[in-house]
């Protein structure tokens, strides 16, 4: 198998440059993830993130194919070669396949991703009817790991400012969650040109999600909860 | 004055809504002015003068050409947003844009009030 991978050691080289790998293996029903692994051992020095290897933790997220996904659940024998990889677009590059997530996690950060609630907690627990926590659905399986947001040209042109999809679709896991109390002081926190309205539902996020989440109609429903608020 | 990146400009929903209630608005004109044309036994330059030449035309067709503006100001300071990034030419271009769309509207009021 023949793959192209992006390297780039910004203590040696001057420039990021693509290197050609071939392995010698059947793709049979291995992910692309166990190509990485055998590469790694001809060559020690590629870097890339992983670790539950079952699409769970969200670390081995990356460019396949010009189409950001999970190497660990991405099946060899779905992919065109040479496969070529290359880091998640729109974030700093550390070395190889690893991205500075900071800016990622500082746009989670500020939509208060934790349950506001200012009443004396319960003896056990704070109950939800079945159909409140049906609401949840499709919000809290999210697992962070940035192939949306850094698929959206809205967060490469504002990573600053604009939240990006993985933000808001939390953003309206709290905004939906009936334990929360802090409704309004989130919208006011999105009611901004940059932060929710850079989103143009160009649905990047919805065609890359892994998980097969959809945060464009979870910014879909923010909006409506603001317009709702507002007439 | 520190450099910090500062959001929370509160006119995110005005603008996001104007535009849509536009976009609405200048669809149903649109059609209903084509219908219009299309019913018409024989058109021509008599037919047309005399549909504006009736205040009520000229005041929707206005409205239409406002909402187009309101529409076409908010879709070009976003694209503003996104391509220029010292906030001085941002604000230069946007007062540029601004000036041009109330020149034009001066403009559609004696064309409209002209004919």
């Amino acid at each position: 198998m023949k793959f192209r991978i992006y390297r780039y050691n910004p203590e040696a080289d001057n420039a990021p440059y693509m290197q050609d790998y071939e392995l010698d293996m059947q793709s049979g029903d291995a992910m692309l993830l166990d190509a990485l692994m055998l590469l790694r051992q001809q060559d020690d020095s590629l870097g890339f993130r992983k670790s539950c290897r079952e699409g769970v933790c969200g670390s081995d997220a990356m460019n396949i194919n010009g189409r950001n996904g999970l190497a660990c659940i991405t099946p060899l024998s779905s992919l065109k070669q040479p496969i070529e990889i290359r880091p998640l677009p729109g974030l700093p590059v550390i070395r190889d396949l690893i991205v500075d997530m900071t800016q990622f996690f500082k746009q989670y950060h500020s939509i208060k991703p934790y349950l506001v609630n200012n009443d004396p907690p319960p003896e056990t627990e704070r109950l939800q009817s079945p159909k409140d926590r049906a609401e949840l659905d499709g919000l809290y399986e999210c697992i962070l790991c940035a192939c949306c947001t850094t698929a959206c040209p809205s967060f490469w042109w504002n990573p600053d400012k604009f939240v990006g999809p993985s933000g808001l679709l939390q953003a309206y896991r709290f905004l939906a969650d009936t334990r929360d109390q802090d409704t309004s002081a989130r919208l006011d926190n999105l009611e901004d040109p940059y932060r929710l309205f850079r989103c143009h539902t160009i649905m990047n996020c919805v065609d890359v999600c892994p998980k097969e989440l959809n945060p464009t109609e979870a910014i879909g429903k923010i909006k409506d909860m603001m317009v709702k608020r507002m007439v | 004055m520190v450099n910090r990146i500062v959001t929370g400009a509160h006119y995110g929903l005005r603008d996001w809504l104007g535009q849509r209630v536009t976009a609405a608005f200048m669809a149903l004109y649109i059609l209903a002015l084509a219908g219009w044309v299309m019913w018409q036994p024989a058109f021509g330059y008599d037919v047309w003068t005399e549909l504006f030449s009736g205040n009520l035309m000229r005041s929707v067709s206005l409205l239409f050409l406002l909402s187009l503006y309101y529409h076409a100001w908010v879709g070009v300071r976003d694209i503003v947003m996104d391509y220029v990034k010292p906030a001085s030419v941002r604000l230069l271009i946007h007062v540029l844009v601004i000036l041009a769309l109330i020149l034009y509207a001066i403009w559609a009021v004696q064309i409209l009030w002209g004919i």
